[in-house]
């Protein structure tokens, strides 16, 4: 089972795998000095008052992106590989 | 190699620690803080050690060298030179991945790397350990384990980068690597080296930022703790001032002693211009500075400013403009030249230009005085006491957010005609939360911060005081100078709800808003002098007497709130965007906005039969 998406579509607890950083010019190579590279898990964990940005754990960090930086990068879903007690974090 | 002096470079991701280890090798005290990007420029200093003299050069803090921004390129320079003898790489404990890409793109420059792993001490209290020796195995270099902030495995690190500096043989940097596979070496190799679990405690952090930032939450959290930070400056500063006063007072009756041989105009000069004038901007500025500057520093240190950014982000999105512009309006709260000099954290030109010509929209501290003063006059009803004090914290609050409202507005405004674009991207760290650490916090915001502008605002004020009882004092025609000039700019000013000796006195303020009240009283009383006021009842009566409204109050608030840049501000505008042309600017948008807002506010109240 498989579920590709764009990561800012990821809600509040959810995660996913990177699939592919296709951010605008500048942004991916950021993204990538970050660790976001395919692979990557990547698990949203906070949602500002308006929606956006919103704050993804990303290897030991927490990192704020808008959602058009955040749009740029397609993650997956591996639904069955996910833990259920993982999403707290 | 020569080891006359070597150089030692201190390089690391943006919020490491890096400033606090500079800081604890040193003794110096570069200003440190729980956000990404305060090191603005490289900070250099020196230590001894056994005998020998190191320099240590603290590099911007980045996530990497591939220079895509300026920090990134003024780190990646100085690494790529070959200057250092010795680079440090600073590594968080509590996220030692990340770091270790970056030491492994360093050793790809280098192979005289000490890496340092730095808040061993957060990383416990999270749960989890470094072994360091497996670290260092693995790396090929030497591995520290530290706590800079507690000034541990400090001697640890000197060592390492004395065997390093005076060993023989040039070690040799690691191939280069291609970034996905920097990224997957570190993950590795963390993997390998950290034991222990940081879940529980995370999970503590996450429920305390989901408070911090949530919809239903943030906004009312955010808007109670500035409105705490203000209560607490508001009614904490009014028995210290006093106090003050009441010392300056006798410290002026001994001086008239000491002046009593001398002619009238000496005396009138020294003791009616420069020390009133100079007291009075110590005895109003420096109890509300004591306070407010360390509990901004509390908030700093516990790692919340980043979060307030993340809240405001979407507002700034809408302005089009960078989300860490936020983090400058903060510093702005404190000292607007502070703020300007902060904005170099924004990458993009047109939105770095776009938050310094909007900094001076927020108050500085040097404004709050004069807003308290006219708040508890006219809005309060000079009372005193727990509710006014609360009422007037509240009313404080309300220009603050007016001062943010102001930032965006204009900052929408200026992205829409003179700096057209787009938002460019960013990416915010929001880093674990702190315990901060309260000592080092009151004496780093005392010494650094509040002396620091307290000693600059002096060195103005006292020329100032001369300056202005020069002008109160010289007679020309039938009028002083001050005079001439209040009545020549009177009917102007009356326009937008001031009047010719308000206006007058920002004018002469330009140099420090802390002096603009005790100008507008000097004028009032035309005495020549600064009287001083054992009450806030006598000022207000003597404001009353001369035609003073709640309406001219408001004006004057908001002609305070909004207009032209303090000198030091406009200074520091030009040095940073090298340009007149920007500078005027700068002074030109806050005062045309106030003048809009003080005719605008006029009019209506007139019209409506208020006034």
């Amino acid at each position: 089972m498989f579920e590709t998406l764009r990561l800012s579509d990821l809600g509040e607890g959810e995660s996913a795998y990177v699939k592919e950083v296709s951010a605008r010019p500048g942004m991916d190579r950021r993204l990538t000095d970050l660790g976001l590279v395919p692979g990557t898990r990547v698990t949203c964990v906070l949602k500002s008052p308006a929606g956006d940005p919103r704050a993804y754990w990303i290897r030991g960090a927490l990192i704020a992106l808008r959602g058009s930086d955040a749009g740029g990068v397609r993650v997956e879903r591996r639904l069955e590989t996910v833990p259920a007690g993982v999403a707290v974090l | 190699m020569s080891v006359e002096r070597p150089r030692i470079a201190l390089a690391g991701n943006p919020n490491v620690g890096k400033s606090t280890l500079f800081n604890a090798l040193t003794g110096l005290r570069q200003h440190t803080g729980n956000w990404a990007g305060k090191t603005v420029a490289t900070a250099k200093g020196e230590y001894r050690w056994r005998g020998v003299d190191y320099e240590l050069i603290d590099l911007p803090g980045t996530y990497s060298l591939a220079a895509h921004s300026e920090e990134e390129r003024v780190a990646r320079d100085y690494i790529e030179s070959g200057r250092a003898e010795v680079v440090v790489v600073v590594c968080d404990a509590t996220c030692l991945e990340r770091s270790l890409i970056l030491v492994l793109q360093v050793l790809e420059f280098t192979g005289r790397v000490v890496v340092c792993v730095n808040l061993m001490d957060e990383a416990a209290r999270l749960g989890v350990e470094v072994d360091v020796t497996a670290l260092s195995d693995r790396l090929g270099v030497p591995v520290v384990a530290a706590a800079a902030g507690d000034g541990i495995g400090l001697d640890d690190l000197r060592c390492a980068i004395e065997k390093l500096v005076k060993g023989e043989g040039e070690p040799a940097p690691a191939p280069e690597r291609a970034p996905e596979q920097r990224v997957s070496l570190a993950e590795r190799y963390a993997r390998q080296v950290l034991r222990g679990q940081e879940e529980s405690r995370l999970r503590r952090q996450r429920r305390l930022d989901r408070l911090l930032t949530s919809k239903s939450t943030g906004i009312p959290i955010m808007l109670l703790l500035l409105g705490a930070v203000v209560w607490l400056t508001v009614a904490g500063a009014n028995l210290p001032s006093a106090l003050l006063t009441k010392l300056f007072a006798s410290i002026g009756t001994w001086l008239e002693g000491l002046l009593a041989g001398a002619p009238a105009w000496l005396s009138g000069l020294l003791l009616d211009g420069v020390w009133r004038v100079t007291a009075w901007v110590v005895a109003v500025m420096l109890p509300p500075m004591a306070i407010f500057f360390p509990l901004f520093t509390l908030l700093e240190d516990l790692g919340y400013l980043p979060r307030v950014a993340f809240v405001l982000d979407h507002a700034f999105q809408k302005a089009r403009t960078c989300g860490k512009q936020a983090l400058c309006m903060c510093m702005s709260l404190g000292c607007n030249a502070c703020g300007v000099t902060g904005c170099r954290i924004i990458d993009s030109p047109r939105e770095r230009l776009i938050a310094i010509l909007t900094s001076s929209l927020v108050p500085c501290n040097g404004k709050f005085p004069t807003l308290i003063a006219l708040i508890t006059l006219f809005f309060v009803g000079g009372r005193s006491g727990l509710l006014p004090s609360i009422e007037g914290a509240a009313l404080l609050l309300g220009v603050l957010v007016l001062g943010v409202a102001g930032t965006l507005a204009c900052s929408r405004f200026l992205s829409a005609t003179v700096l057209k674009g787009m938002p460019s991207s960013f990416a915010l760290e929001l880093p674990p939360f702190r315990k901060p650490r309260v000592g080092q916090v009151l004496v780093r915001s005392v010494l650094d911060r509040t002396l620091f502008v307290l000693g600059r605002a002096v060195t103005v004020a006292a020329p100032a005081g001369a300056v202005i009882w020069l002008t109160a004092n010289i007679t020309v025609g039938d009028a002083t100078i001050l005079a001439h000039c209040t009545g020549f700019l009177d009917p102007f000013a009356r326009l937008f709800g001031l009047d010719g000796v308000i206006l007058m006195a920002f004018l002469l303020g330009w140099p420090a808003n802390e002096i603009v009240l005790p100008v507008m009283l000097m004028a009032y009383l035309a005495t020549g002098s600064l009287v001083e006021f054992d009450n806030l009842a006598a000022l207000g009566q003597l404001l009353t007497q001369h035609g003073w409204t709640w309406l001219t109050a408001a004006c004057t608030m908001l002609f305070s709130l909004f207009h032209w840049p303090c000198s030091t501000t406009c200074l520091t505008i030009y040095k940073e965007t090298g340009s007149l042309k920007w500078t005027a600017a700068a002074v030109a948008l806050p005062t045309a906005l106030g003048l809009g807002l003080c005719l605008a506010l006029n009019c209506a109240a007139h019209l409506l039969g208020v006034a």
